[in-house]
């Protein structure tokens, strides 16, 4: 008998180790704003720079949700994100017709680069065009792969299809991994096939690879990363203080100096180019 | 290979010098995932004790279900935690989504259908005489379930790890209700995903073991309790 009880006493010890849960969730609600981002942004490492300095400096606490865009502005729509952190262009100018957003704002950019296998046998390596590029990957029936989760590169991979003129869907090179950039790349590497991907995941994930960058500098590859506050008035219970507070922050001369050299000390050049103030049209789009 | 073995190096380093942010988001795993377990025990063995020793109309039904719950798809829990927490969902007045609190109650969904079919199996297959010779001894009806209880104390401890160790262990309700915010909702499984995007997978290796060496000290610990006697 004692024994038994010995056993529950160890038990009921052990147990109480995990009794005082979520004291972490103390915080006023208000406090929290919901950042709905690509995995681009928290991938790269960018956000773990930004945030701390923007919490310590307003005292809101930033959850940050990385996902595709498309997710992020479904999210977005539904008002369950305060604010947004996106790469997705011509969704995002929808996003903003429907009323969802209160106001886009250009923060930075990168560039989008196609990588393949270096054996390369499409022999698009050095090309101008990436739709060009495209129309060889597909004459050549050489693999491609595609993110195919409605993310930011997904969207301008399409883009580029349709530039190139090829049909693309349901063909038995076209393949589609529905992964992170991270993830897409490392299937594109065993698979020796081309991918696109956002230079910024690239370059942090270049060592385990073995791809090389084929194509790159076409107008069509920029990649332009937009701040916007959710609607409150479509949506009542969003903080759009909190918000606007971070779109401020984004768009401010201390992070935009951090974005400008965050990178180049890891992968010897920048992973984004800071844009704040500037118009869409002067990236040369 | 040698990506194995530098993982294994790294995780030996994270924890012999005491890593703050590895220290921290191990120790909220065991938080979340106990809490999760204990909450998962209390309704999983009460309700799979009721079940397995009382005797109503579409009990085999109740069963099935409950049977079937053992293999619920954690991404699916997610799902629907998630649904029900959105803000302008039928919880959000809770405000709990992207919170610890959300994390353990997806997880408590997960591990109480595990632990109920558990004890549910393990009170039934006592001996049916042994309810009869206990009641005859004159025990009223709850002392009679307490000494089952202890009768049954091997396959319920097996309950209790299986819980533990299907929630410890999973990733995709955990990543969806809780967000894998720095510092906040980070646990080993999420972080080992996002170090594995990243291209950290040498961190990633060494989450994982981490991972494994304290689902295994906790194991080690109920599996002493489980097997102090010998078995009869």
């Amino acid at each position: 008998m004692k024994r038994k009880f010995a056993s529950m006493i160890l038990f009921a010890l052990l147990a109480s180790l995990f009794v005082f849960p979520a004291t972490a969730a103390a915080q006023p609600a208000q406090k929290n704003v919901i950042l709905a981002t690509t995995t681009s942004t928290q991938d790269s490492g960018l956000l773990d720079v930004l945030l701390p300095i923007f919490e310590k400096k307003t005292g809101y606490f930033v959850k940050t949700i990385a996902v595709g865009s498309g997710q992020a502005m479904a999210m977005g729509a539904k008002g369950e994100a305060d604010v947004l952190l996106v790469h997705s262009p011509a969704a995002e100018k929808k996003f903003m017709a429907d009323g969802n957003g209160v106001e886009r704002r250009l923060v930075m950019h990168n560039d989008f680069i196609i990588v393949g296998p270096p054996s390369d046998p499409a022999k698009i390596k050095g090309m101008k065009k990436a739709a060009e590029a495209f129309k060889k990957i597909a004459a050549t029936g050489s693999v491609f792969m595609s993110r195919g989760d409605n993310s930011g590169t997904h969207a301008k991979e399409k883009d580029i299809w349709k530039a190139s003129g090829v049909k693309f869907e349901g063909e038995k090179w076209y393949q589609q991994t529905g992964l992170g950039m991270g993830q897409t790349l490392a299937v594109a590497a065993e698979k020796k096939a081309y991918t696109l991907a956002d230079r910024g995941t690239y370059l942090a994930l270049k060592k385990n690879l073995g791809l090389d960058i084929l194509v790159e500098g076409d107008g069509i590859l920029l990649n332009i990363y937009h701040v916007i506050e959710v609607n409150p008035k479509k949506w009542p219970k969003v903080n759009f203080a909190g918000a606007k507070a971070f779109a401020d922050f984004m768009v401010s001369r201390e992070s935009q100096d951090i974005i400008k050299t965050f990178g180049v000390e890891k992968y010897g050049s920048p992973l984004f180019f800071p844009d704040a103030g500037k118009k869409e049209e002067a990236l040369g789009i | 290979m040698d990506i194995i073995l530098e993982g294994i190096r790294q995780a030996f380093i994270l924890l012999v010098t005491f890593d703050a942010e590895v220290l921290g988001i191990t120790w909220f795993s065991l938080k979340v995932s106990g809490t999760a377990t204990l909450i998962s025990l209390f309704i999983g063995m009460s309700v799979g004790t009721v079940v397995a020793l009382t005797q109503f109309p579409g009990r085999r039904f109740v069963v099935s279900l409950i049977n079937t719950g053992m293999a619920l798809p954690p991404v699916v829990v997610g799902l629907f935690v998630t649904i029900f927490l959105w803000r302008n969902g039928p919880l959000g007045f809770l405000e709990i989504l992207y919170t610890p609190a959300a994390m353990i109650l997806a997880q408590a969904v997960i591990a109480t259908p595990i632990v109920m079919g558990i004890s549910l199996a393990a009170m039934q297959q006592l001996p049916k005489k042994l309810r009869l010779q206990i009641l005859a001894l004159g025990a009223t009806r709850l002392q009679m379930v307490r000494i089952l209880i202890r009768e049954a104390r091997l396959p319920l401890l097996a309950a209790v790890m299986a819980g533990f160790g299907g929630v410890i262990s999973e990733v995709g309700a955990s990543i969806m209700v809780g967000g894998n915010i720095k510092g906040y909702t980070r646990v080993l499984t999420t972080a080992t995903v996002m170090e594995t995007s990243r291209g950290n997978f040498d961190i990633a290796i060494a989450l994982g073991i981490i991972l494994l060496l304290f689902a295994y000290l906790i194991n080690l610990v109920l599996t002493t309790v489980q097997q102090r006697e010998r078995p009869r």
